[in-house]
């Protein structure tokens, strides 16, 4: 009895062996950066991680193929090392086989999502060597940012130009009108404005200017005896 | 022969003196463009007429700045420049590191102040833009001021592009993250586009998302839209800037002059705490003496200091027409000057933290790409190998695994930080390349790319005022155009044609025109014009009547050194500068130009 389980261990090892190796046909390799992507709270690869390993790409094959006949001890785990890398192959227990690679990296790419958070991991620090993972478009807006921007200052510089021009023809404006009225006043022969410290003498009008009372108390300019 | 035309000259010179006696500031009571209704005394006996004709005269008086200080900005401004950013530091790193301050100080003492002080001067003095003032020199001068305009309008016509390129990074930075911080994907999104997977990604993103570059100058491809908006932009910011001439330059000086420095000590704050940063300082302000003896250390510096002023497109005159003049210019000479050589100083302390920052980060990721590599082909625990034991770990390697090391060979890049730091890069490759490389690693890195891009735009701007003035101020000088036109629609025209002659610089093509008139411009020109107008007032209007001159304005006579100089240092130097920029031209044969290559991506 003992003998017979012996032979059967033996042949079956044997036979695992020989689906899983490095560049078996449709193994693959998996390659875990855990240190770079978790730092201090890494956690140690043991055989408990494997086993949890084992379970998520049964797990992806169910899914994917909607079988319910894939068993964790289905996937096979060889070679690995202390980068934490190794080979894995998904074997058929009914025909004694390996699924098809194809099969096995379409539902890798379904469930990627979920085997990375299982790991708490990333595509980039969860590699599976010949399965490319498809890069996250850039968020684009509708309308390029760039370009609201450049309406804003635009519309502010036309803004402030208009507003230049439209200041200096009033601006011209009223000087023009200012000086043909002073023309006109000349060419009638009037007044001519005469200047004294920059002050036309018009506006120096006794009406207009203070009366220093100084000079106007006449009674009291001599002082009383 | 000489005298002989001196009296010839003398004689004319006599009768254009006579005749401009009336517009010429030498008569004592002129003075105070500012009080510009103020008639000398007496003036109420003159009679209606000349009260009237005098008043008119002084209305249309010159306009002036607001104070000396808008006057002493709007230099600052002008010769504050990109050239103080992007190539002095180029130039300190090619010739010896801190021993270049030296060819730099004693040229910046023989030709820089000297050169600086007689354009002031002459601009103060006669009291009109180049051409007028070369006139009144000598009417057999004005060629001078029509070539200084000339030279002028070429620079304004390529120089506003560099504002629309920094418009156009400014108006990308509002994004996160940053647009040249990654790489675009490729069709099937399986990994990063070709050309920007073989170089970096901020080159990826000048050479084609800004430029579009086509691969040779005759290949000229379409006008950009994008950055044809953005020429225009930039356009219509100078023109709302030099719209109402001193008035409104005056106030935006204020800004331009100010906002580059405030900016620039932000990132000197910055810069000296990146990591790294210090690499690049040690690097740069180690002294190579031996440099010294290389004559075109010295060469360099000769024409970094007389393009760094500006001197010779007439925009000094221009602004220094504008003056009042009893204005000290001797002292704002001095003052310029030194400002624009600390600024250069000041701006490339800053650049080689930021160089320091980018060949440390640059190096640090060459180690952990070289690390990842080893680890992964020989399955290594993780962690094994860090930046020191790195050598012996690789001497290991190819002890014990000798073929599969000699497989990895080719692509294990020898990771050296003096590499890195000896990429000397100058102009637009430094401004809009490096930094932006530098920034998108920095953390908050938008608010820093809004920050050097807004000073890159006033360095800009305020360069581009100054040569808009020295195009503006002879034409509304001139009473041919001045009477018929206003002064809004002359800025308007020059400023609508130099856009539209700029969208060549948009094309595809169009950073390789910019590169050509970048390098050939303006070189021999200037150095020809300033050559002239020294000889001219030293020798042509006669270096004392110059003297009495100035006495007249400042109220002392310039001390020998000035003299010294003005006859015969800076005359000589720029001789010996012209003779060997001619000889450069002849011996190099045909001229080429760097063009990229997508398919090599270099």
């Amino acid at each position: 009895m003992l003998q017979v389980l012996l032979l059967t261990f033996s042949a079956v090892t044997i036979a695992h062996a020989e689906l899983c190796k490095p560049d078996a046909q449709n193994a693959f390799k998996v390659r875990l950066s855990i240190k770079t992507a978790l730092g201090d709270n890494a956690y140690a690869w043991d055989t408990n991680e494997e086993y949890l390993f084992k379970a998520m790409m049964a797990f992806s094959m169910r899914r994917y193929s909607s079988k319910t006949t894939t068993q964790i001890s289905n996937v096979l785990l060889c070679n690995v090392t202390d980068r934490v890398s190794f080979w894995f192959v998904v074997t058929d227990s009914t025909k004694n086989t390996t699924v098809p690679g194809s099969e096995v990296e379409a539902a890798i790419r379904m469930n990627r999502n979920r085997i990375n958070n299982a790991f708490l991991l990333s595509d980039k620090t969860l590699q599976f060597l010949k399965i490319p993972s498809t890069l996250a478009p850039p968020v684009e807006p509708s309308t390029p940012v760039w370009l609201i921007v450049f309406g804003v200052v635009l519309c502010l510089i036309v803004a402030g130009i208009v507003f230049l021009v439209v200041a200096g023809i009033q601006q011209r404006k009223k000087k023009n009108k200012e000086s043909t009225e002073r023309e006109n006043l000349e060419e009638k022969g009037e007044a001519t404005i005469t200047i004294e410290n920059g002050i036309p003498c018009e506006t120096l009008d006794l009406k207009a200017g203070h009366i220093n009372g100084v000079f106007s108390a006449d009674d009291e300019r001599f002082t009383s005896l | 022969m000489c005298l002989l035309i001196r009296l010839v000259i003398k004689k004319l010179d006599r009768n254009w003196q006579a005749c401009l006696h009336l517009s010429l500031p030498s008569e004592p009571g002129w003075r105070g463009g500012r009080g510009a209704g103020r008639a000398p005394a007496g003036g109420r006996q003159d009679g209606a007429a000349a009260v009237s004709a005098r008043q008119q005269e002084m209305e249309k008086a010159r306009p002036l700045w607001d104070n000396p200080v808008q006057f002493v900005f709007a230099c600052i401004s002008y010769a504050v420049g990109l050239g103080n950013v992007w190539r002095f530091p180029y130039l300190c790193q090619m010739y010896g590191g801190g021993g270049f301050l030296i060819p730099y100080f004693i040229m910046l003492i023989v030709e820089g102040m000297p050169l600086l002080y007689l354009e002031l001067a002459v601009g103060q003095r006669m009291r009109q833009g180049s051409i007028g003032a070369w006139k009144i020199i000598s009417p057999y001068l004005c060629g001078v001021g029509v070539a200084s305009v000339v030279v002028s309008f070429f620079l304004s016509m390529y120089y506003n592009v560099i504002n629309a390129w920094a418009f156009w990074y400014l108006f990308h930075s509002f994004q996160d993250p940053l647009p040249w911080a990654t790489c675009p994907l490729n069709s099937n999104r399986t990994g990063y586009e070709e050309e920007c997977e073989k170089t970096s990604s901020t080159q990826y993103f000048w050479y084609r998302q800004t430029l579009n570059i086509s691969p040779s100058l005759e290949t000229s491809g379409a006008v950009q839209w994008e950055q044809a908006l953005c020429l225009t932009l930039a356009w219509l910011v100078v023109y709302l800037c030099i719209l109402r001439g001193t008035e409104s330059t005056g106030k935006v000086v204020y800004v331009t002059a100010s906002l580059p420095y405030c900016v620039l000590i932000i990132y000197l704050i910055r810069g000296l705490t990146l990591h790294g940063a210090v690499n690049g300082l040690i690097y740069m302000f180690t002294p190579k003496l031996e440099q010294l003896s290389n004559p075109k250390a010295w060469i360099s510096a000769a024409t970094q200091i007389f393009f760094s002023l500006g001197l010779g497109f007439g925009s000094l005159i221009a602004f220094a027409s504008y003056n009042e003049p009893s204005n000290n210019c001797e002292r704002h000479a001095i003052i310029v000057s030194l400002i624009n050589s600390a600024t250069s100083i000041f701006a490339s302390i800053v650049t080689f933290s930021i160089y320091g920052f980018k060949a440390t980060f640059n190096y640090e990721s060459c180690i952990n790409r070289v690390i990842l590599l080893l680890l992964n082909a020989f399955d290594l625990e993780e962690g094994s190998l860090t930046a020191d034991n790195l050598n012996e770990m690789k001497d290991y390697l190819m002890a014990a695994h000798p073929q599969e090391y000699a497989q990895l060979l080719p692509q294990l890049k020898n990771c050296s930080l003096e590499a890195e730091l000896d990429t000397a890069v100058q102009g637009t490759g430094l401004a809009f390349i490096v930094y932006s490389e530098a920034i998108k690693n920095m953390e908050v890195s938008q608010l820093y790319s809004v920050l050097y891009f807004v000073m890159l735009l006033m360095l800009g701007i305020g360069s581009m005022l100054g040569n808009t003035a020295a195009i503006l101020t002879p034409l509304t000088d001139s009473k041919l155009i001045a009477s018929r036109f206003p002064k809004e629609v002359i800025s308007g025209v020059v400023c609508f044609v130099n856009c539209i002659i700029g969208l060549i610089f948009t094309m595809e093509a169009g950073n390789y025109w910019f590169d050509i008139f970048n390098d050939y411009a303006a070189t021999l020109s200037l150095l020809l014009i300033v050559l002239v107008e020294t000889i001219a007032v030293c020798y042509i209007y006669g270096l004392r009547r110059f003297e009495k001159d100035l006495h007249t304005m400042i109220g002392r006579k310039p001390n020998w050194y000035w003299k010294v100089m003005w006859a015969f240092a800076s005359p000589l130097l720029i001789i010996s500068l012209f003779i060997f920029y001619l000889t450069d031209y002849i011996l190099t044969g045909t001229l080429q130009y760097q063009a990229w290559d997508a398919t090599q991506v270099k």
